[in-house]
């Protein structure tokens, strides 16, 4: 069943109201945001307060106990089917530990979403996994089992794999995490880029100078409710103690 | 006292239900495309190939067992002829298919469960689901079925090596040859001795399929829980496969009565 959103047109993405508890404790609470088609929004906040939730979210892996999640104007959380998965293969998804496959190689991670939607032939599957890889630096890499990358490589091959397809949508969770900085910048140069090709980012970070690079718009979640959001230069000057500290963190300020 | 025992049959038939409910939403999607064939035919060889050596190594050492079982009990009454007829009806009626779904839920159980479980905890199974892949079906689903396709083949498998292993102990023990073994072997055994009791397994293999892909499924609490949905697959499926199997016994004896 597809069932159209009442508030979801003109925005990529769309959050109303939404609420989510797991067991007694609520960790989105009200949650209403709204990604404009083309642009980046950058979602900050401590640990714990539904970053990575809200993503969930978007994608239709969680659904709200309360409110609605719209996805180019359709509600994420009527759908199944062949409906859902039309939504979630318009976007790319990275996981905070990048949930690379395990039993297969790091280039048929890359290649498994191609595979699997398209009808390509293997060396065509195989050579657009290599060059997802190289953009992420990990060209060398193709035939090496996840267990043989750091961490920050695995996050690399996750956004690899979460680029694939080449989504309308991208959503990414702690892009820099576990990186050095000059990784991170490349990544983080990779992610405008797409924004500049007309990808729809979504970024969970607490990176805030990265936040402010990607970033047309940032929000501040505390405690399962957006705080604030606003650009970057608005949340500088924001009322809010917990906003400025947040902003002034890792010398973003 | 009877309060808590009430509340844990609630739960045990809660848990019997969930599991009823989950195996019946694999054999419904089965019918559904896509049908993951390539994924089938890929789990078919990790859990019918791979079980082979267990099952064929055990197959034999039962029959050897069992042949020098049946000469002590059938020495007494001097009918040391009909050995190999009487561990091959032995053997393809019950031990070989039940001895090959309680190794099978060892192996298979134990690593469907773990392999679920960890792809559960790390995530994997939230990513097959975000590159829009059904992943109940591309992994329970095949799973189920190749459990359902491997268990007959491995049983007709661990049949013929305790038969084997049997003609070995025969042939070491009174010097029998092969022909006169085999053509004994064979003389009472019908089709209707080894049909249904080969096919049960596959009833076998649906549970073992479902109780530890269901598990994996819903594995929570990381590294610990992986190692628990490991050992609650396979002593849960050994379980049902020993329970069930009465209800098909009796089932097989009433569809074919044995001839007096």
């Amino acid at each position: 069943m597809t069932r159209q959103g009442s508030g979801g047109e003109g925005s990529a993405i769309k959050l109303e109201h939404v609420t989510k508890s797991f067991d007694d404790h609520k960790v989105l609470d009200d949650v209403s945001i709204d990604v404009e088609d083309g642009s980046a929004f950058c979602l900050l906040g401590r640990s714990g307060t539904g970053k990575s939730v809200t993503l969930k979210h978007i994608i239709g892996l969680l659904r709200p106990d309360a409110g609605r999640v719209f996805v180019r104007g359709k509600d994420v959380a009527a759908l199944s089917g062949r409906a859902l998965s039309d939504v979630r293969r318009s976007m790319g998804f990275l996981f905070q530990n990048a949930a690379l496959f395990d039993s297969i190689t790091v280039g048929e991670n890359v290649a498994f979403p191609l595979r699997r939607h398209t009808d390509w032939p293997d060396s065509k599957v195989r050579d657009t996994a290599r060059a997802k890889l190289a953009e992420v630096g990990l060209e060398d890499d193709y035939d090496k089992m996840p267990g043989e990358l750091s961490g920050g490589m695995r996050k690399r091959a996750g956004l690899a794999r979460a680029m694939a397809l080449d989504p309308d949508i991208l959503l990414v969770d702690e892009p820099s995490a576990g990186l050095d900085p000059i990784t991170a910048r490349e990544i983080d140069d990779l992610l405008v880029e797409r924004k500049k090709s007309g990808t729809t980012l979504v970024v969970v970070t607490h990176d805030i100078p990265s936040a402010r690079h990607i970033g047309d718009e940032l929000a501040v979640l505390h405690d399962g409710r957006v705080i604030a959001r606003g650009t970057a230069e608005e949340l500088d000057k924001s009322d809010d103690e917990i906003v400025r500290a947040f902003m002034k963190s890792q010398g973003g300020g | 006292m009877l309060v808590r025992l009430g509340d844990l049959i609630l739960s045990l038939l809660a848990w019997v239900g969930d599991v009823a409910l989950f195996g019946a939403r694999a054999l419904y999607d089965a019918f559904l495309p896509p049908y993951e064939l390539k994924e089938i035919w890929r789990q078919v060889f990790e859990i019918g190939w791979r079980s082979l050596p267990l099952i064929a190594l055990s197959g034999f050492a039962i029959g050897v067992v069992l042949s020098m079982h049946t000469r002590a009990s059938l020495e007494r009454f001097g009918a040391e002829a009909m050995i190999p007829a009487g561990l091959a009806i032995a053997l393809i009626r019950e031990t070989g298919p039940l001895t090959a779904g309680l190794l099978v839920s060892g192996r298979v159980g134990a690593g469907i469960g773990a392999e679920l479980g960890a792809m559960k905890v790390t995530e994997q199974i939230d990513a097959l689901e975000a590159v829009a892949v059904d992943s109940f079906k591309y992994l329970a689903v095949t799973r189920i079925l190749a459990c359902i396709i491997a268990m007959p083949l491995l049983t007709a498998v661990i049949d013929f090596c305790g038969i084997f292993g049997g003609y070995v102990a025969e042939s070491t023990i009174s010097g029998m040859s092969a022909q006169l073994y085999f053509h004994r072997a064979f003389s009472i055994v019908e089709f209707t001795d080894f049909l249904p009791a080969t096919l049960k397994t596959m009833v076998f293999g649906f549970i073992i399929g479902t109780v530890s892909s269901y598990l994996g499924f819903t594995t929570t609490q990381g590294t610990e829980g992986v190692g628990r949905t490991s050992t609650s697959s396979v002593v849960l499926s050994s379980i049902c496969i020993i329970l069930i199997n009465v209800v098909l016994v009796k089932l097989i004896f009433f569809v074919f009565p044995v001839k007096a």
